[in-house]
């Protein structure tokens, strides 16, 4: 800000006032299409957003009901979302509340799951393509796939060969005596290790495993950027002072990513948390997956409730709100 | 590495002993990761390529039989014969050519081809002054602008999903007209492309010297001239990185067609008509077959550019 007021000042001095204001209206005519454009499709709906969830409306009274009467504004929405008690608003129904959490704990277990998956599989991925190897180059296009293909195509090939009865999976588990598991529909498999009886939520599991392999790619390109911008010499100089491989991949390699891997942590946390299609297309949220997005989706389309829909979205928007300024506030910076 | 001794004199000091065990892993990691990449890419077309009798009975076939895959090919040779129900009947069995004729991905390809590319102009026509202005120009409320650019690229597509759902429904009710096309729904694909689009511009941008620009405004050129003569055709690989995510973005976008379109069957995009596929009894090999239509374009554009797009990925930070 100093900067930026300091260099207009000189341009004042030097110039005259007209020149700036000359620039100012120039910038806001050539600004102005884009506002006007985001105004439209993102800030207005925003904030529109926060009304709804505030009003009584059903899909079904959508084209009949006076949007712009705000007379009986009330907390139900959220009510009837969260299944607690707001101002004297009850929930209609305490089924629904528990749904809210558990969807709440699900959206965050799959978030900070897939993503720390996603930047492991990338770290992985950046340290084998580091150095030549014949057929690199392919093997690197190869990699991108997942990040690159449309999801749609990415989920079907993903739910044919996790199929119960034609899959690739389940066809070449079953050949060495496992047994066939319905993957994307089992919310609890009972699995016996070293005596102990376990439940693992296979569902969930396969999703977190989908977006893993859908981002990976992702974090792969970045860190793989910042891997290659590292001093060869310091490498050579490690080597003569007696460091072995290990030694330096966790003392020079692993610290000069630390700074990416926050960022990218950060993004990715941000985008899974909001990420609605890749869930709803391998199961539509069943067998315990479904995240906040996809309740907001069904209260939607399934329930249609448009005001508890909208009142899950804004909690959804005020979460992320807070990993936004987390993220322009201490990442960004460090990155330019 | 290349400095070793005859084999009596090996020591197996840590340097050798670790450079020869990350040497196995990482010929390991890289069969591991082909499995996990290629391989889904190779059944994809693997499924599409054969009938479903033949999936339902071998699932784990890794190679289809030749006659299915010429079974795939063979309206190839009627279209246009003379024999319209064998014709009929070799599309049936054809995976791609019923894909294409019988369950309108014609139809379909069009209206993505239309959404995908309306969507880059409008993109490029918004964001390239708006970057401009940005980088080049002071006034009050630009660094506001920047960082609120950045925000809604963080943003949920769903929360602004719904009131615009309620807004284009209302629309429809009030004025009688019927947002809910391919043109409608290219406004709100923007909500997704042009905070990208900005974002990309605005960094390349920053990193294109001023003085050619500042040159030219000292001989009297006017400031668009300069934008469009100096500016445009200097920033020319950025624009062509950026047209070609958009494109990408748009081509792939799932959530807003959705929302928008699913009423309205002759409107569906590519991925929306591969997804409602799936509900009806279609043989799942189908669908594969759709899955390759959608994928092959994108799979192209990368392969031919993909210097050009991994360059443009790390400076922006795509979402997907």
């Amino acid at each position: 800000m100093a900067t930026q007021s300091d260099v207009a000042s000189g341009v004042v001095r030097r110039r005259g006032l007209s020149l700036k204001q000359r620039h100012a209206a120039l910038a806001y005519t050539l600004l102005l299409p884009t506002l006007l454009v985001i105004s439209l499709i993102v800030i207005f709906p925003m904030l529109w957003n926060v009304v709804l969830s505030f009003q009584l409306i059903r899909l079904r009274d959508l084209p009949t009901i006076n949007l712009f009467d705000l007379s009986n504004l009330s907390l139900k929405n959220y009510a009837t979302a969260t299944g607690i008690t707001l101002g004297g608003a009850e929930a209609t129904s305490t089924a629904a509340g528990r749904r809210f959490w558990e969807a709440l704990r699900v959206t965050f277990i799959y978030t900070i799951a897939s993503t720390v998956l996603a930047i492991l599989l990338g770290l992985w991925a950046a340290l084998v393509v580091r150095d030549k190897f014949p057929g690199r180059n392919i093997f690197r296009g190869f990699l991108l796939f997942p990040y690159v293909a449309p999801v749609v195509s990415l989920a079907f090939i993903w739910k044919l060969m996790l199929d119960k009865n034609i899959g690739i999976v389940n066809a070449m588990g079953t050949r060495l005596g496992l047994p066939s598991l319905s993957f994307l529909t089992t919310r609890a498999l009972p699995v016996h290790l070293f005596g102990l009886e376990v439940t693992l939520p296979l569902a969930l599991i396969t999703v977190i495993a989908f977006e893993a392999w859908h981002y990976f790619p992702f974090a792969f390109l970045f860190l793989l950027a910042r891997m290659q911008a590292i001093p060869e010499e310091m490498y050579e100089a490690a080597k003569v002072d007696g460091a072995s491989p290990l030694q330096r991949l966790w003392y020079i390699t692993l610290p000069h990513l630390s700074a990416v891997m926050g960022t990218l942590f950060l993004l990715r946390f941000i985008w899974t948390f909001n990420k609605f299609e890749d869930i709803f297309l391998l199961n539509g949220g069943a067998a315990g997956t479904e995240v906040l997005t996809l309740q907001i989706y069904n209260w939607l389309f399934a329930r249609r409730n448009v005001g508890v829909s909208a009142a899950v979205a804004v909690i959804l928007a005020v979460i992320l709100s807070i990993l936004a300024l987390i993220y322009l506030r201490w990442f960004l910076p460090e990155e330019e | 590495m290349a400095q070793k001794p005859s084999r009596s004199s090996v020591t197996w000091s840590r340097e050798r002993i670790e450079t020869t065990l990350g040497t196995i892993l990482k010929v390991l990691s890289i069969i591991l990761f082909l499995i996990v990449t290629a391989f889904p890419l190779y059944w994809m077309l693997n499924l599409s390529f054969r009938p479903y009798g033949d999936v339902l009975v071998n699932p784990a076939r890794l190679v289809p039989r030749a006659q299915d895959i010429a079974a795939v090919f063979a309206p190839l040779k009627c279209i246009g014969g003379n024999n319209p129900d064998l014709c009929a009947s070799a599309i049936r069995n054809s995976s791609y050519a019923a894909v294409l004729l019988e369950y309108n991905f014609l139809t379909f390809i069009r209206n993505s081809v239309i959404i995908a590319g309306l969507t880059v102009a409008l993109s490029l026509i918004l964001a390239i002054p708006a970057a401009y202005a940005v980088t080049r120009l002071e006034f009050p409320g630009r660094d506001i602008f920047s960082w609120g650019i950045l925000l809604i690229y963080l943003f949920p597509a769903i929360v602004i999903g719904i009131p615009l759902f309620v807004f284009f429904v209302r629309i429809q009710q009030a004025l009688g007209i019927e947002l809910r096309n391919p043109y409608g729904v290219t406004i709100i694909y923007l909500a997704s492309t042009l905070p990208l689009a900005l974002y990309m511009l605005r960094s390349y941008f920053l990193t294109i010297p001023k003085d050619l620009e500042e040159a030219a405004l000292i001989d009297g050129a006017n400031r668009l001239g300069v934008i469009w003569r100096i500016t445009i055709p200097l920033a020319i690989p950025a624009i062509a990185t950026v047209a070609l995510y958009v494109f990408m973005i748009a081509w792939n976008e799932f959530l807003y067609a959705l929302l928008f379109l699913i009423d309205s069957p002759p409107s569906w995009t590519l991925p929306l008509g591969l997804q409602q596929l799936d509900g009806q009894e279609v043989p799942r090999t189908f669908l594969m077959a759709g899955s390759v239509i959608i994928t092959v374009p994108v799979i192209v554009i990368f392969f031919f550019f993909e210097r050009f797009l991994t360059r443009g990925l790390t400076a922006g930070g795509v979402k997907g």
